[in-house]
């Protein structure tokens, strides 16, 4: 007897749902993604305070200092030591002086590790004060526990 | 008229296949890369150049003077207000500070108090922010009651 074959059919899943969830989960990242991480640095972990808030406002003419756990300075990211940074911060204020501004104007932000000796701090910002710069932030993580 | 050998209508599919590789790649690409962003904020620290300031200061007119000690580990030891010794409790320095300044002598002119820190070489910085913490202020439920607001730093002690 000759039997008929069936021609084989293709199962196919239905997959729309999946490609919806899927671009939805890039639109999700891609709003989240955050490109200001230009200011922060993986050796440092900052200490956190409850007191403290983000700024409404920027600050201008930031000089942003980022020190590692063995006191290690890292500016524009290129690593220094305390004996180095005044190099990197003539750089800096030579920028600034560019756009008609004074030093005072300047800001130093002070991103130190949580564990960092306060000595190593203090030499940068000994150094910082021999290069006429006086205004200083020492940034921290906002705490709200 | 009847038609013979009449094609069956052929189903036109775009092929996915590829779209959802780079859609899979984006999507892996991301969640690689996705960072939660921790807020930060600033304690401003006054540091003026030597030389710069009033050669006539009162008596009245210094700033508190913290000290912080730290043992071989960086760890905080002990801190004293005023050479009033606080242990190591933040709380207590806190009130000290509440107790300083908390009453300003009316009728009189009274200037920003300042504080100036002067800690070991070696302590951890941590110690240092959680000191400024505690006498910057402290919240009252969503209020923050500011206590000093001038904070500088004495100079290292080396060795």
């Amino acid at each position: 007897m000759k039997v008929k074959r069936k021609a084989a059919d293709i199962v196919e899943g239905d997959l729309t749902p999946m490609i919806d969830m899927t671009f939805q989960l890039i639109a999700f990242f891609m709003v989240l993604i955050n490109f200001a991480q230009t200011e922060s640095n993986d050796k440092v972990v900052l200490p956190s305070s409850q007191l403290v808030k983000p700024p409404e406002k920027a600050l201008e003419f930031p000089i942003i200092l980022h020190v590692a756990r063995d006191g290690g300075v890292t500016i524009g990211g290129e690593e220094h030591t305390a004996e180095t940074l005044g190099i990197a911060l003539n750089a800096e204020i030579s920028v600034i002086r560019a756009e008609q501004k004074s030093v005072d104007d300047a800001n130093v932000i002070i991103r130190a590790h949580q564990d960092c000796a306060f000595g190593d701090v203090q030499e940068i910002i000994s150094v910082a004060q021999e290069k006429q710069l006086t205004n200083f932030a020492l940034r921290v993580k906002e705490n709200r526990q | 008229m009847k038609i013979r050998n009449q094609k069956s209508a052929e189903k036109n599919q775009l092929s996915m296949t590829s779209m959802i590789d780079i859609v899979f790649l984006l999507l892996i690409f991301f969640v690689m890369t996705f960072k939660i962003v921790e807020l930060e904020g600033d304690f401003s620290v006054r540091m003026p150049l030597a030389g710069t300031s009033n050669n006539t200061i009162d008596d009245t007119e210094l700033p508190i003077k913290l000290r912080m000690r730290s043992n071989g580990d960086g760890q905080l030891v002990s801190m004293s207000l005023n050479e009033i010794d606080l242990g190591t409790d933040f709380d207590s320095l806190r009130g000290r500070v509440v107790d300083l300044i908390g009453a300003p002598t009316p009728g009189l002119d009274s200037k920003p108090p300042e504080l100036k820190i002067d800690a070991d070489y070696g302590l951890r910085y941590k110690w240092v922010i959680d000191a400024i913490t505690a006498v910057s202020g402290y919240k009252d439920g969503d209020q923050v009651v500011k206590l000093i607001e001038n904070i500088s730093f004495d100079k290292p002690r080396r060795g």
